[in-house]
C-alpha cells in the first residue's frame, strides 16, 4: 500500500546518514561544466534530495564554474584543471572549488548585488546575475588565493541533519 | 540549438527543444532566436516547457532576445519549469516579462 509518511521518513533517514566526502575534476571548458554538474549531482543520489534542492545545488555550482571558465581561465588557457570537493556536515554540503587560473579582481569575490531592473528595456542587464545567485542561494561563501590556486568555499544548506 | 516554430493566432510560438539553456549554448540560442523570429509576428511566445535548467548566461540570452525584438515587438514566456521559474523569480526578471503558466493560457490571453 502506498504510504507517503513512511516514504518521507525514509527520505529523512537518507539525509541523516552523512554522505562520504567526494571529489571530482574536469578540464576547463563550457561543456566540462555540464559534465561536472552531472557528475556532482549523481554523487548526491544517496541523499534523495528533492528537485528544488537539486536545482539549487546545480545553479550555484553552474554559476561558480562558469565564472572560472569565463574569467579565471581565459580563451588562451584551455583545458586547465578545475577541482570540486564536497563534505557533508550537519549544516549541509560544504563545497570547495579550486582552479589554477587568474585570481579574483581585488582578491575577493564580487559583492553580488541584485541587478537593477527598474530601467528601460534597452538598458536591461544581460549579465551580472551570477554572483547574486551564488550569494543568494549559498551560505558562508569565502574565497582565498593559495599560492597559484583560487579556492572558493561555500555551503549549501541542503541535506541538513538533525542533532540526535 | 534546436527550436521549433509555429503560428498561433497573432503570435509566433517558438519552442525550445533542448533541456538546457546554459553558458555552453547561450550564444547559439541567441542567434537561433534572431533568425527564427526574423520578420515574424509582433508577439513572440517563447515556450520553455522542455527546459529544465537555465543559468545566468541563458537568462541573459533571453533578455538579449527581448531587447532585440524591442521596441516594436514583444517577447512573452510560457511553460516555465520549477528550476527555470526560480532563476526568473530570484533575479526578479519575472516582473519584466509576461509569464504564462502554459502555452494554452498565453494563446487565450493573447486572443482575449
Amino acid at each position: 500500500m502506498h504510504n507517503p509518511t513512511a516514504q518521507s521518513h525514509a527520505g529523512n533517514d537518507a539525509q541523516q546518514r552523512p554522505l562520504p566526502p567526494f571529489q571530482l575534476s574536469v578540464q576547463s571548458s563550457e561543456m566540462a561544466v555540464r559534465e561536472a554538474l552531472g557528475g556532482f549531482i549523481a554523487c548526491l543520489n544517496p541523499l534523495q534530495l528533492d528537485l528544488e534542492e537539486i536545482s539549487t545545488v546545480e545553479l550555484v555550482l553552474a554559476e561558480a564554474l562558469n565564472n572560472i571558465v569565463e574569467h579565471a581561465y581565459p580563451v588562451a588557457m584551455p583545458d586547465q584543471p578545475i577541482r570540486i570537493s564536497c563534505v557533508h556536515r550537519r549544516d549541509g554540503l560544504w563545497i570547495t572549488i579550486s582552479d589554477k587560473g587568474h585570481p579574483m579582481p581585488d582578491g575577493q569575490v564580487p559583492i553580488g548585488m541584485a541587478q537593477d531592473i527598474d530601467v528601460d528595456i534597452m538598458d536591461m542587464p544581460e549579465g551580472g546575475f551570477g554572483w547574486f545567485l551564488i550569494k543568494d542561494l549559498a551560505k558562508d561563501v569565502s574565497y582565498c588565493r593559495k599560492g597559484q590556486e583560487n579556492c572558493l568555499d561555500l555551503r549549501l544548506a541542503v541535506a541538513v541533519r538533525r542533532a540526535i | 540549438m534546436e527550436l521549433s516554430t509555429k503560428t498561433e493566432g497573432h503570435m509566433q510560438v517558438v519552442s525550445v527543444l533542448h533541456s538546457r539553456i546554459d553558458a555552453a549554448v547561450a550564444l547559439a540560442f541567441k542567434e537561433a532566436m534572431r533568425s527564427q523570429t526574423d520578420g515574424g509576428a509582433d508577439t513572440v511566445l517563447l515556450d520553455l516547457q522542455k527546459v529544465d535548467f537555465i543559468d545566468s548566461s541563458g537568462l541573459g540570452a533571453i533578455v538579449a532576445t527581448m531587447k532585440h525584438l524591442s521596441p516594436d515587438r514583444k517577447l512573452v514566456l510560457a511553460g516555465l519549469t520549477p528550476a527555470v521559474d526560480k532563476v526568473f523569480r530570484l533575479t526578479r526578471m519575472d516582473s519584466v516579462f509576461s509569464v504564462f503558466s502554459s502555452l494554452h493560457d498565453a494563446v487565450e490571453a493573447q486572443s482575449a
